[in-house]
């Protein structure tokens, strides 16, 4: 028996206005894989995320996060759904503690002091804890974004840039937390315009060119040279 | 919800500081407006004191969903999973605590600026400017949240309140005026019955509806 991906989008089409976004993505994520999103800006990379978040309705097609559309049945999606995107969705006024307080009592999880604390330990924030948000650097507010990530169990992540404005603790932190995520089972879908390190935890890469995927192939045996290589041929056929 | 709305508010006292400076501007035009005349005073009191409450609150409940659209957390509430009619109350919780001491702080300096006497119709203005506080914040919660992605929502969110609070207006202005005419309570029974019955249709009207608007 053939599992069904974790992230299924089938024929997704999304226009805004004149303009054609996305013009008939097709693209899998299984259970345990990774999968870096490429592509120039405009390509669609973040309204294709937005659609799988649940945050943006497609034109036409299908989004479908372990095995929940994402229009038709979005809140089931939502509670198996962690999202990190450009906004690093914090308050600026609260302190690091009650900003994860707040997200995790939303959320229906654990707001102990002991837990939240552990988690900010995770992200080497345990020192700022009752600092407020508006005092942290973009790195540091990143790492409490990425924390709020902790305080959930997904089953499926969508990640734009994650790696941006992190430092190399903070780079290697992540690796390891994306690592187990993918090894207890989960599905991570990540737009990146890198194509360098951040590529060591994704096995497959998928360029969005033209509105559709032109390229979805294995990451194993690519340098970041074979990466470029395949991205300027795909994207600049186009151009 | 409205732990953090107080928290933030109590740190940065934006909101409650604009609504106040507001509030005092309000009562120097009015002050210069009706002059020493005590009985033309008399006879709009009500509708000035309800006229500053509504005009406080339409510029604080516009402002209910700011802290969401600029910390970039709009998104974050639509993907928190479960009912979103929890977060419309705790932001209408929010912003009746905020009403609440806006109004206070406005009938005390009514009093002061107007030396009015409106200690024998308290417990009676404490009941009707609780339900009207309560009508008002519910469909302006509402309303906040309608027009928070939208571009003209400064002009907007007054534009569509004010009409749909005509209700309220006319039960709270006639219910002080009575009160303010030594009337008992039980004269007052119907526009009480209005007010009560306008706050339990907004209310529903909220609950019901704020998952889709949040939506979009």
């Amino acid at each position: 028996m053939v599992a069904v991906p974790l992230i299924r989008v089938v024929g997704l089409v999304r226009v805004f206005g004149a303009q054609r976004v996305l013009d008939g993505v097709n693209l899998d994520v299984a259970a345990g894989e990774a999968v870096a999103l490429l592509g120039p800006n405009g390509a669609g990379k973040t309204t294709l995320l937005k659609i799988v978040a649940t945050l943006l309705r497609p034109t036409r097609g299908t989004a479908t996060v372990a095995g929940h559309d994402c229009v038709r049945d979005a809140e089931s999606a939502r509670a198996v759904l962690g999202v990190v995107n450009h906004g690093a969705h914090i308050y600026e006024d609260l302190t690091a503690h009650e900003n994860l307080a707040f997200w995790a009592r939303l959320r229906g999880r654990p707001a102990d002091s002991q837990t939240l604390l552990g988690v900010l330990a995770d992200v080497d924030l345990e020192r700022h804890a009752g600092a407020r948000v508006r005092t942290f650097s973009a790195g540091m507010r990143r790492r409490l974004a990425l924390a709020r990530l902790a305080l959930t169990s997904p089953r499926v992540l969508l990640l734009d840039e994650p790696f941006a404005g992190l430092d190399q603790r903070a780079r290697k932190w992540l690796e390891g937390r994306l690592e187990a995520f993918k090894a207890g089972g989960g599905a991570l879908l990540m737009a990146t315009h890198s194509f360098g390190r951040e590529l060591g935890i994704c096995d497959r890469l998928a360029i969005l060119a033209g509105g559709r995927v032109a390229l979805d192939t294995p990451r194993a045996g690519l340098d970041p040279q074979d990466v470029q290589r395949l991205y300027t041929a795909h994207t600049e056929e186009l151009s | 919800m409205a732990w953090k709305d107080l928290v933030i508010e109590r740190r940065s006292k934006e909101t409650l500081n604009a609504l106040l400076f507001f509030s005092l501007a309000l009562l120097f035009v009015f002050q210069f407006a009706l002059g020493p005349d005590r009985e033309r005073l008399a006879s709009v009191l009500p509708g000035l004191l309800w006229l500053g409450f509504i005009l406080s609150g339409v510029l604080g409940l516009g402002r209910a969903f700011l802290v969401e659209r600029e910390n970039d957390c709009w998104e974050a509430l639509l993907l928190a999973p479960g009912d979103k009619s929890a977060i419309y109350l705790g932001k209408l919780a929010g912003s009746l605590m905020l009403m609440a001491v806006v109004e206070t702080l406005v009938l005390a300096l009514f009093v002061v600026f107007f030396d009015v006497d409106l200690s024998h119709a308290l417990p009676g203005l404490a009941l009707v400017i609780g339900l009207g506080t309560v009508g008002i914040a519910a469909v302006g919660t509402l309303f906040a949240a309608m027009t928070a992605q939208v571009r003209a929502r400064e002009l907007l969110f007054p534009v569509l309140l004010l009409p749909v609070l005509v209700p309220v207006l006319l039960g709270t202005v006639k219910a002080t005026e009575a009160l303010l005419l030594r009337e008992p309570l039980a004269a007052v029974a119907h526009w009480l019955k209005l007010l009560a019955a306008a706050d339990v249709v907004y209310l529903a009207v909220g609950l019901l509806t704020f998952d889709v608007i949040l939506e979009g």
